[in-house]
């Protein structure tokens, strides 16, 4: 709940920023100066992000495309084998299997696998469930989720040095530098 | 031309083309926003009235099921059904109840996609009540089925007679259609659902505000990294959701369209479905907003603004309903079909013509009213206007299930259906277990999507210093707040 017990190994520095503009303008030094392992956090979504940051796209629609086509398959084959192949039976002098009945079935099939596709692909991507993070022990960092801005900079980047970053944070503009410990667990 | 000046906590219902609309009022910033919205659920004290419309409504839903197991345990015949009336309040109710759904997959998806964003104040709490209106749904077709026991034949599982249900029937597509939807409501939902829960997370003031928030977001930092796969997943449920929307309620009318039946046999049903569906489903986004946004002072989030969106929709829809309802009567007359004449002059004229014409007035006639802004800016015209349409949409499916049946091609087996106290008591009770879910929502969960509440808020975008020099589009904010960063 508070970080005031942790006192595992440096995990990273964080600067505050209070508006979305400095936020973002800083996003694209740390991205300009070469750093890997970091990252911004903000209360919701800040338009452009991904250019400051320097984000590639993300392959999740491609999952979703192979979930929406597992569905169109699964929806086809299931109707065919149980109603023509596997028991066949006369309903109103209705073909065994024909598309048109056929698509109501189809068309929900396709899109329950790629609803789900899309978000166990999400969240498996963004590797959560993750309850434990030194970020979340952090106490600063409860207003991440409220309505401050961070910027994140990992201690295990290969550019790290720990004064040289914090000077380089602290040039930014936030309102202030502050440590982020690795949890111990007890 | 000089600016009109509106005020912060006035009315933003004033039409004013040169400005953007302000979504929220009140001077409000992310702290207010975030602290507004979490206290109703983490720091205020649970009000009384609360505790009271809960006790009430845990009754009701008791009542609802007393009625099922009385229905188990002495099989269908406790309802008024008779011969020819086979179907009637159990899927007036399940229509009815599918319906109200809409409204909210409509503004969390539709609306999305449009890029309206008038939503973000009212998405999460139209997307439970979606999610809480398809619980009620889906009990109707699953105690209605006579043999509850062996309700489990609607799935194609594999059962001990080795056989397969049959997929040539619009009932199996309804399982499948109302079964995915509700399914990816809840997925849409919750996903969206998550930063807030965070949020709640990082306020808790017990231990076991904190396990369970923490649970439920899910280790949720708000790291742009993952704000980025995010927002490709919520488009594309959103784009996912769409079509699904359009199709729940279209297979629900194939349940009557593919039916040979008189007044049931039109290909109009699927987009007059749909549009009665959203109409009803906006009337009970409203019925239920109205009062909350009073007793837990959400007027400056939502805002008289959003309300007159929504009844403009309503006016709308309501008026594609009522075009629906005069082509029925066109094509009865133009197909020069006996049968389907008669089963029209008979919804208007014959037994059942109060409930048609109540259903006429309500959803046809008293929705144009909100033509006038006046009385569309009115908060008591328009919730009045609301429990109008409630009725008026549930006397609509009445109307097209029970007046078909009652009087089909032989009339020897005519009848006339009425209700039993069970009928009754089971479709009040479906109203107690609705507005139970609701107050546990009201209680527990972040009814405004804050975080997306704040991405439509001029100081989240992180360019309006910037644009200050190209228009004055953000002057009317105060300074400390249009300059977050410069306050100390």
């Amino acid at each position: 709940m508070s970080a005031t017990k942790a006192t595992g190994g440096l995990y990273a520095l964080l600067t505050e920023f209070e508006s979305p503009a400095q936020f973002m303008h800083g996003c694209e030094r740390v991205r300009d100066a070469g750093f890997k392992h970091w990252d911004a956090h903000s209360p919701f979504p800040v338009h452009g992000m991904d250019d400051a940051m320097g984000i590639r796209g993300t392959r999740l629609p491609w999952l979703v495309l192979v979930g929406g086509l597992s569905g169109l398959s699964l929806g086809v084959l299931m109707q065919w084998w149980m109603n023509a192949v596997d028991y066949p039976y006369m309903i109103s002098g209705k073909p065994m299997f024909g598309l048109p009945a056929a698509v109501p079935v189809i068309f929900e099939l396709t899109v329950l696998l790629s609803a789900f596709a899309c978000f166990f692909g999400m969240w498996g991507l963004n590797g959560m469930p993750r309850l434990s993070h030194p970020l979340l022990a952090h106490d600063r960092f409860r207003r991440a989720s409220q309505d401050r801005f961070y910027i994140v900079i990992e201690a295990r980047d290969p550019r790290f040095e720990t004064e040289k970053t914090r000077a380089f944070l602290a040039s930014l503009g936030g309102s202030v530098v502050d440590e982020v410990r690795e949890s111990v667990e007890g | 031309m000089k600016k009109p000046q509106v005020s912060q906590l006035a009315d933003n219902t004033v039409d004013d083309p040169t400005r953007p609309v302000e979504l929220i009022l009140g001077g409000n910033d992310f702290t207010s926003i975030t602290a507004t919205v979490s206290d109703i659920v983490l720091e205020r004290k649970t009000p009384r009235a609360w505790y009271l419309a809960f006790f009430a409504t845990a009754g009701l839903t008791g009542v609802l099921f007393l009625m099922i197991a009385w229905l188990f345990i002495r099989g269908v015949g406790v309802w008024g059904l008779n011969n020819p009336v086979g179907w009637a309040w159990d899927i007036t109710n399940f229509v009815f109840w599918v319906g109200i759904g809409h409204a909210g997959t409509l503004i969390s998806a539709i609306l999305f996609l449009l890029r309206q964003k008038w939503r973000t104040s009212i998405n999460r709490f139209a997307e439970a009540m979606t999610i809480f209106a398809v619980v009620c749904a889906g009990i109707f077709p699953g105690i209605h089925v006579g043999r509850v026991w062996v309700v489990y034949w609607l799935f194609p599982l594999p059962n001990n007679q080795a056989m397969w249900p049959n997929f040539r029937s619009p009932l199996l597509w309804d399982v499948f259609a109302v079964g995915t939807y509700m399914t990816v409501s809840l997925l849409f939902w919750y996903t969206g659902m998550v930063p807030d829960l965070a949020t709640l997370r990082d306020r808790s003031k017990t231990r076991i505000q904190q396990a369970v928030y923490g649970f439920l977001a899910l280790g949720w930092r708000n790291s742009h990294r993952h704000w980025h796969r995010y927002e490709k997943a919520y488009l594309l449920l959103a784009g996912l959701a769409t079509p699904l929307v359009l199709s729940v309620h279209s297979v629900v009318s194939f349940d009557f369209a593919t039916s040979q039946i008189p007044g049931w046999h039109t290909a109009i049903f699927p987009p007059y479905f749909v549009a009665g569906a959203v109409f009803s489903g906006f009337a009970m986004v409203g019925t239920i907003l109205i009062p909350a946004r009073k007793w837990f002072g959400l007027e400056q989030i939502i805002t008289k603004h959003h309300l007159e969106n929504m009844n403009k929709i309503i006016l709308a829809t309501g008026s594609m309903v009522g075009f629906a309802y005069a082509t029925e009567f066109f094509i009865a007359w133009y197909s020069g079909n006996p049968n389907e004449s008669f089963a029209f002059i008979n919804r208007a004229f014959g037994p059942y013509a109060w409930a048609y014409w109540t259903m006429v007035t309500c959803n046809v006639i008293t929705p144009q009213l909100f033509w006038v802004k006046k009385l569309r800016t009115n908060l008591a015209v328009m919730w009045i206007m609301y429990i109008f349409v409630n009725i008026g949409m549930w006397f609509e499916r009445f109307v097209i299930i029970v007046t078909s049946l009652s009087r089909d091609f032989l009339p020897s087996s005519w009848a006339y259906f009425r209700p039993t106290p069970v009928d009754i008591l089971t479709f009040v009770g479906s109203f107690g277990l609705f507005f139970t879910l609701v107050l546990l929502f009201i209680r527990f969960l972040p009814m405004i999507a804050m975080a997306e509440v704040k991405t439509v808020m001029p100081i989240a975008d992180a360019h309006s210093g910037e644009r200050r020099s190209v228009g004055d589009y953000h002057g009317d904010i105060p300074a400390h707040i249009r300059d977050g960063g410069d306050r100390k």
